[in-house]
């Protein structure tokens, strides 16, 4: 049954970071997030069609206490900042940022006054996708991306840590 | 009652210097009241029995720079009794403190209160007596009025920061 199968009641020997990177990507928690129009892409994401559950990801957490992924979905306009970095810091560590959309990585289309030009300049962002929207598998694409960089970090030996700057 | 009518009985209440200047558009009129009548004129638009204008669509502000009076505040009416719309429009001059100055309407349609604030936010027009003259959609602490024609689009790294300075951000911390 399952993986006891292949497992033949022995001893198995595996690098600690490596196990610990596996554990943290293939349960990463998203946080329920959606600022514009991309949160509809995000949200058909998650639905049957795409199903992000594939990869460990199926439930989208309320609460930034229990996320590890915030996925910026959208324009972020000025006065959302403030409530954006509160809930960034309010994410426990390890935690990642995805950039989706051309609004959440330079502004896009709205070079306004009242946009924020890209969320990096308050975030920490890991993976950024482009596109007005970007399409599921872009941000399924995005999201793999995101494995493969968590699996190359040194989770022991040098732990991320993305303290937010303070405001200026 | 067609646009014609609607006119015809607001002159025929408050005389010819009512009516500044009137459009039709489109089988829409526009009428330029002044704006020291602007309350009295809505009042009577919507108690009046055959007009009812009990519904205000939306109040709007117009930024007609460089011209001479620079605003102009439009007020869309329909009426739910009847089915028709009017339109109402007065021009407001900027005074010394770079603001314009009209009557608020809150107290005949309550509806024109957040309608009225963002007006204001984005104008800079006071509407006086308003019961609530707070900022709708703008962070609290700009001081800029972004639909005017002079503004640039972009805002300033002054004007329109990202975040709120410091010393608005955390007024009980000592500054330097
Ligand atoms: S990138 Fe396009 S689809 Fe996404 S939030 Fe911006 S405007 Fe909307």
């Amino acid at each position: 049954m399952g993986i006891e199968r292949h497992l033949n009641d022995t001893v198995h020997v595996t690098n600690l970071e490596w196990f610990v990177n596996w554990a943290r990507k293939s349960s990463m928690w998203p946080l329920g997030f959606g600022l514009a129009c991309c949160a509809l892409e995000m949200i058909a994401t998650v639905v049957s069609r795409y199903d992000m559950s594939r990869f460990g990801m199926e439930v989208f957490r309320p609460s930034p206490r229990q996320a590890d992924l915030m996925i910026v979905s959208g324009t972020a306009s000025k006065k959302m900042i403030p409530a954006i970095r509160r809930i960034y810091e309010q994410m426990a560590e390890p935690r990642w940022v995805i950039a989706m959309g051309a609004c959440a990585c330079t502004g896009g289309i709205y070079k306004n006054y009242a946009v924020v030009q890209g969320i990096d300049r308050h975030l920490p962002v890991d993976v950024y996708i482009p596109g007005c929207p970007p399409r599921p598998e872009a941000l399924l694409d995005g999201i793999f991306q995101l494995h493969a960089k968590v699996m190359k970090e040194q989770s022991i030996k040098n732990p991320r840590s993305f303290p937010i700057k303070a405001a200026t | 009652m067609d646009q014609e009518s609607i006119k015809d009985r607001l002159v025929s209440k408050f005389g010819d210097e009512v009516v500044q200047s009137a459009v039709l558009f489109r089988d829409q009129m526009a009428v330029t009241v002044p704006k020291d009548l602007i309350l009295d004129v809505c009042r009577f638009l919507k108690e009046d029995p055959e007009l009812s204008f009990d519904f205000l669509s939306f109040v709007g502000g117009v930024d007609w720079y460089p011209k001479e009076p620079r605003f102009e505040v439009v007020y869309q009416l329909y009426s739910i009794t009847y089915g028709h719309r009017f339109r109402i429009k007065t021009k407001v001059e900027m005074a010394e403190d770079g603001r314009g100055h009209i009557d608020s309407v809150v107290p005949i349609w309550p509806t024109a209160n957040w309608h009225e604030r963002e007006t204001s936010e984005m104008f800079g027009i006071t509407f006086l007596n308003h019961p609530d003259p707070r900022k709708l959609l703008l962070p609290d602490t700009w001081n800029v009025y972004p639909l005017r024609k002079d503004f640039p689009l972009e805002g300033t790294e002054e004007d329109t920061p990202d975040l709120p300075r410091a010393t608005h951000a955390a007024p009980d911390q000592p500054s330097e």
